[in-house]
C-alpha cells in the first residue's frame, strides 16, 4: 500500500501526479462471414448494401444465429489474454436509437461476457509490466453512415449495412496503464497477439477502435483507494480509430486536465470525442452521456457454454514465446528479437531469410529494412524474401559493402513504392557497378591518392593519425563506396608503413 | 399442382391481404387452403402485423413455416388480421379495422390471431397459422369455436415470425378439428438452425383417443375469481366427459398464478419495446422528413405509425428495462416466471395433463374492453403455458349464450402428442 495520506484534503503538488489509463479496445474478428448470418465480411470492392440479408438488415422476423468461427476466434483471444472463460455467458441487447442501427439495438454481451480476469505483459515505462484485462466480449458492428454534401452540414445521409453484423471483440483493461506511450505499447502487443492468433487483420478498414479512460491522480492515490480522488473525475475519450490517435488523444487530454488542475478546477467524469484531424478532444453533448441502454438478455439466442471447448483449443506460438525462441534459436539480441516479433509479418519474413546468416539477417531486417520501410510507409509484405536473401548472401560473401547493400535496398524499395516490378539485387548491383573493387584495383587507387596528397602522407609519417582518415575518405570517394572502409584503412596502413608488399 | 381460386366473401374482415389465385403443389397439404397470420413473413406478399408502420413492406423472404407449408403443397390464400404486432385479446387493435366473430358479428373473435380464427370458423379456409404469445391462438379459437394449439416453445421455428415477445411466442396450428391440427403440426415441426431456440423434436404422431388411466389435473385457480360461472360449469362438464372416457381427475393448486399475469406483461412489454425499436422510419413506412433532425423524425414516425396500445406497451416496456427499474420489474418477472415453470413441473410429476377453461368468459362485445387492464386480466388462464413454454390446446366445449367456450388442455414440455390425444378423445367423445 502507498504511504500517501487518505485524507481528501490532500493536495498533490505539481509533478507528484500520475496518469491513470484504462482502455476499451474493439477489434474486428477476421471471420469469412458475419457474426449472426452467412453474409461475407469481405465487402471492400463492392457497392453499398451488397453484403446484406434479412438477418443483418434486421428485417422483421429474421433471427440471429451465432457464427461458430467467431466464437472460436474470441475464445482464442480470451485464452491468449490469460482470461477465465465463463461457464455460461450470454448475449444481451444494447438498446439505443441511431440511424445506422438496423434493429434499434445492438447484440452485445453485458453482465455475462465470454471471459474475464486476464492479463497481458507489456514493455512498460519502467521495465516489463502486467496490464490486467477485465473482460473480453463479442458484439456486432452496426452499419455505416455516409454523409453527402460535406461532413459538417450534410445535405442528406445514406446508410450502408455492409458492415452491419461484422463480428467485433471488445477487450477492456483495468486502469493499469500509466502513460500514453504505455497505451501505445499495450495496443501494439495486443495487435501482435491477435495477428499471431490469425483472428485479426489490422489492414482492414475499421478493424480497430479504442475508447480510452484517463484521469490524473496524486501519485499512489489510485492504488491506495481503488478509485480516483474526488474532483479528479476521469474522461472517457470515445472512438479513436488509430494507434497513433490513441497516443495523441491521451497526450492532449493529459495537458488539458493538468491545466484545469493547476487552475484549481474540479474535474467531473465526462465523455469527450477525439478529433483526429486536429489532434484534440472535444466535449460531447451531455445527452449522449446519460444514455440508458436498457440491457437485457437476447431472447433469440441461447446461452453459450464454451469453457470446455476453450480448454481444447491449442494456441499457436505467441509473441513472447517467439521472442524467446528467436533469442535461443537464432541468437538474436533481446532488442532485435523484440522488434522482429512485434509484428507477425516481420517475424515471418525474418524466419524466411534467417537461414543465410541469422545475425546478419537480424540486423538487416530489424535495423535497416524496417527503417527504410517506415520511411516509405510501406508494408513488409511487399518485399520479396528471396530478393532479400540474395542481398544478404552478397553481403555475407563480401561481394558488396554494407553501404552498397543499403543503396540496393533503397533502389528496390523505391521501385516497389512506385508500384513497379523491382530488379533482382544482383541485377541492380551489376547495373550500378556496385560490386566490390578487387584488391589490386584498390592498390592502384591508393597509389593515385597518395600521389595526389603528399602532404597527408607526410603528416601520417609524422604521427598524425587523422591524416590516415583523410586518405581513406579520398579513396572511398574515388571508388564511390564499392570498397569496404575497413579494407581501405588496413591496406593504406600497410602500404604507408611498409611500402606495401 | 394447381391454382386455388380464393373468392369466398369476407364479411368478418378476417383478411388484410387476399390472394385470389393461390398456387399450390404436391404433398401432405396439397391444395389445402391455408391462411397465415399477418405477422409471419411471406415472400412477395405484404406483411403488416396489423400496423400502419409496416404499410407497403413486402418481405423478400419466407418464414420457415411458410417454406414448410409450400413444400407440402398448401395453397396460401392470404394474410389474416390481428391486433397490431399481436398486442391485444380482441383483434380490435388493428390498423385495418376489427375482425368480427362469425358466431356473432357484434362480438370480437378474440385475439390476437382473430383473423385466422374467424377465417377457419366461417369456413373460408381449411386451416390457418396463428401465433401465441400469451394466448393469442387459444383465445380466438375458444371465442370462435375452433381448435387452436400453442406447441411447446422451440418445436416450431420462429424464423420469419415478426417478434412481439420472443421468449414467449410460438407459431401454431388453427383448424376446425383435432386431426387437422395434428396434420398441420406434422408439417410445422422441423428443426431450423436459423432459430437458436429451435429444438429437434419433429411431431410425427397420429391422434389416439384412448385416455384410459390418464391423470388429469384441474388447478383450482382455473375456476376462481373472475371466471364466468357459466363458463366454469360447462368446462367442468367437459372435464367430467374426460373422466367418463377413462381419465382420472385430480384437483390441484397452482399458487404461482398470482404472479403469472404480471410476470407475463412485464416480460412481453420489455421484449416488445426492444423488438419494435427497428421501426424508426429509416427502412419501413413513410420516409423520414429530411428537414428534421434524425431523432425528431424517429419520434414522429413512431408516434404516428404505431397504434395506441402498441405505444402504451412500448413505453411500459421501456420503463421496465430502465436502469434502476430493471431489477424491480424485468428481473423480478423472470424469477416469477421460473416459479410458474416450477409449479408446472411439480404438477406434471403427479398428473399427465392439466385442464381448465381457455378463457374466463365468452367473447366480449365489440368495444367492451375499452379499459386495458380488464383486457389484460382476461389472459390469466392462457399466459401460464407461455411462461413455462409448455404445449396447450383449446378445443370447443359447448356454448354459453350461443357463444363458443373452449376447454384448455396443457401438457408437459414437449408432450404435444399427449395434449393432442386428450383433445382428440374429447372431440370424439362430444360427437359420440
Amino acid at each position: 500500500m502507498s504511504s500517501v495520506s487518505g485524507s481528501p484534503a490532500f493536495k498533490a503538488l505539481e509533478g507528484d501526479d500520475e496518469v491513470i489509463i484504462g482502455l476499451e479496445v474493439h477489434c474486428q474478428l477476421d471471420t469469412r462471414t458475419k457474426l449472426f448470418c452467412g453474409c461475407s465480411t469481405d465487402y471492400r470492392d463492392d457497392g453499398p448494401n451488397t453484403h446484406v440479408c434479412p438477418i443483418c438488415l434486421g428485417l422483421p422476423g429474421s433471427l440471429p444465429a451465432v457464427n461458430r468461427k467467431a466464437v472460436e476466434f474470441a475464445l482464442k483471444v480470451a485464452k491468449a489474454l490469460n482470461c477465465r472463460v465463463l461457464e455460461e455467458s450470454e448475449f444481451s441487447r444494447k438498446n439505443y436509437f441511431y440511424p445506422d442501427l438496423n434493429k434499434g439495438f445492438q447484440i452485445s454481451q453485458y453482465d455475462k461476457p465470454l471471459a474475464v480476469e486476464g492479463w497481458l505483459r507489456i514493455e512498460g515505462d519502467n521495465g516489463e509490466k502486467t496490464v490486467r484485462i477485465t473482460r473480453v466480449h463479442m458484439e456486432e458492428d452496426p452499419g455505416r453512415l455516409v454523409h453527402k454534401g460535406g461532413a459538417d452540414r450534410p445535405k442528406y445521409t445514406l446508410v450502408d449495412y455492409n458492415r452491419a453484423g461484422i463480428p467485433l471483440i471488445e477487450m477492456v483493461t483495468e486502469p493499469d496503464i500509466r502513460s500514453p506511450k504505455e497505451a501505445r505499447r499495450f495496443l501494439n502487443k495486443l495487435r501482435a497477439t491477435l495477428e499471431y492468433l490469425g483472428v485479426f487483420d489490422s489492414e482492414k478498414e475499421g478493424s480497430l477502435r479504442v475508447d480510452a479512460n484517463i484521469s490524473i491522480q496524486p501519485r499512489g492515490w489510485f492504488e491506495a483507494h481503488g478509485k480516483g480522488m474526488e474532483g479528479r473525475g476521469r474522461t472517457e475519450i470515445k472512438n479513436i480509430s488509430s494507434y497513433k490517435g490513441v497516443e495523441k488523444a491521451l497526450t492532449f487530454e493529459i495537458t488539458r486536465q493538468k491545466n484545469l488542475i493547476r487552475r484549481g478546477q474540479r474535474l467531473e467524469t465526462a465523455t469527450r470525442h477525439f478529433v483526429e484531424t486536429r489532434g484534440v478532444t472535444t466535449a460531447s453533448r451531455s445527452k449522449e452521456m446519460e444514455q440508458d441502454y436498457r440491457y437485457f438478455p437476447e431472447p433469440d439466442l441461447v446461452p453459450l457454454r464454451v469453457s470446455d471447448w476453450c480448454e481444447r483449443i491449442v494456441l499457436p506460438e505467441l509473441p513472447d514465446a517467439r521472442h524467446n525462441r528467436f533469442m535461443e534459436e537464432y541468437g538474436c539480441s533481446y532488442n532485435h528479437a523484440r522488434t522482429l516479433t512485434g509484428d507477425l509479418r516481420v517475424a515471418e519474413f525474418y524466419e524466411k531469410v534467417a537461414a543465410v546468416d541469422p545475425r546478419i539477417a537480424a540486423t538487416w531486417v530489424a535495423d535497416t529494412l524496417l527503417g527504410e520501410l517506415n520511411y516509405r510507409d510501406m508494408n513488409i509484405a511487399k518485399v520479396s524474401p528471396s530478393h532479400f536473401i540474395e542481398l544478404l548472401q552478397m553481403l555475407r560473401e563480401d561481394v558488396i559493402t554494407d553501404k552498397s547493400a543499403v543503396e540496393v535496398l533503397r533502389v528496390i524499395l523505391d521501385q516497389l513504392a512506385e508500384g513497379c516490378q523491382c530488379e533482382a539485387p544482383s541485377t541492380c548491383v551489376a547495373r550500378l557497378n556496385l560490386a566490390k573493387t578487387a584488391d589490386d584495383g584498390l592498390d592502384a587507387v591508393i597509389e593515385e591518392v597518395t600521389e595526389e596528397h603528399p602532404q597527408a602522407v607526410e603528416d601520417f609519417h609524422n604521427g598524425r593519425k587523422e591524416a590516415l582518415n583523410f586518405l581513406v575518405g579520398q579513396v572511398m570517394r574515388k571508388t564511390r563506396g564499392r570498397v569496404d572502409p575497413g579494407d581501405v584503412n588496413r591496406r593504406l596502413h600497410e602500404i604507408l608503413s611498409h611500402g606495401g608488399t | 399442382m394447381g391454382i386455388f381460386a380464393f373468392s369466398a366473401p369476407d364479411p368478418c374482415n378476417a383478411f388484410i391481404t387476399r390472394i385470389p389465385e393461390a398456387e399450390y403443389g404436391d404433398g401432405k397439404l396439397a391444395g389445402v387452403s391455408i391462411a397465415v397470420k399477418d405477422n409471419i413473413s411471406t415472400k412477395g406478399i405484404p406483411t403488416t402485423c396489423g400496423s400502419k408502420i409496416l404499410e407497403g413492406y413486402i418481405p423478400p423472404y419466407d418464414a420457415h413455416v411458410v417454406e414448410l407449408l409450400r413444400a407440402e403443397g398448401a395453397a396460401i390464400v392470404g394474410k389474416t388480421n390481428m391486433d397490431e404486432f399481436g398486442m391485444g385479446t380482441t383483434t380490435e387493435n388493428s390498423a385495418y379495422g376489427p375482425t368480427l366473430n362469425p358466431a356473432d358479428r357484434e362480438r370480437v373473435p378474440g385475439g390476437s390471431s382473430g383473423g385466422s380464427a374467424a377465417a377457419v370458423a366461417s369456413g373460408m379456409v381449411a386451416m390457418a397459422l396463428g401465433t401465441d404469445t400469451g394466448g393469442s391462438i387459444r383465445c380466438p379459437a375458444a371465442f370462435c369455436g375452433i381448435v387452436g394449439m400453442k406447441p411447446t416453445y422451440g418445436r416450431v421455428s420462429r424464423y420469419g415470425l415478426v417478434a412481439y415477445a420472443n421468449s414467449l411466442e410460438q407459431i401454431g396450428p388453427m383448424a376446425a378439428n383435432v386431426p387437422d391440427i395434428s396434420l398441420l403440426l406434422q408439417v410445422l415441426t422441423c428443426h431450423d438452425p436459423r432459430d437458436s431456440t429451435s429444438i429437434t423434436a419433429p411431431y410425427t404422431h397420429t391422434p389416439d383417443p384412448d385416455i384410459h388411466g390418464l391423470k388429469i389435473g384441474v388447478p383450482e385457480e382455473y375456476f376462481g375469481k373472475g371466471v364466468d360461472p357459466r363458463v366454469a360449469s360447462i368446462v367442468w362438464e367437459g372435464i367430467s366427459l374426460l373422466e367418463r372416457l377413462g381419465a382420472e381427475i385430480i384437483t390441484c393448486r397452482m399458487p404461482s398464478m398470482d404472479y403469472a399475469l404480471a410476470a407475463y406483461y412485464v416480460t412481453c412489454m420489455s421484449e416488445a419495446s426492444s423488438n419494435l425499436a427497428r421501426f424508426d422510419g429509416v427502412r419501413y413506412g413513410p420516409p423520414a422528413d429530411p428537414k428534421k433532425q434524425w431523432h425528431e423524425s424517429f419520434q414522429e414516425r413512431r408516434r404516428d405509425g404505431f397504434g395506441k396500445e402498441v405505444r402504451r406497451r412500448v413505453m411500459l416496456g421501456t420503463f421496465a428495462l430502465s436502469s434502476g427499474y430493471y431489477g424491480k420489474y424485468y428481473a423480478k418477472a423472470q424469477s416469477a416466471r421460473r416459479n410458474v415453470a416450477a409449479d408446472f413441473s411439480r404438477l406434471f410429476s403427479e398428473v399427465d395433463v392439466l385442464a381448465g377453461p381457455t378463457m374466463p368468459t365468452i367473447a366480449f362485445r365489440l368495444g367492451e374492453k375499452s379499459d386495458p387492464l380488464s383486457m389484460y386480466l382476461s389472459d390469466i388462464l392462457t399466459v401460464p403455458a407461455n411462461l413455462a413454454g409448455v404445449p396447450a390446446i383449446s378445443v370447443p366445449c359447448g356454448k354459453v349464450d350461443g357463444m363458443p367456450v373452449g376447454l384448455q388442455i396443457m401438457g408437459r414440455w414437449c408432450a404435444d402428442e399427449r395434449v393432442i390425444d386428450v383433445a382428440y378423445a374429447f372431440e370424439e367423445g362430444v360427437s359420440a
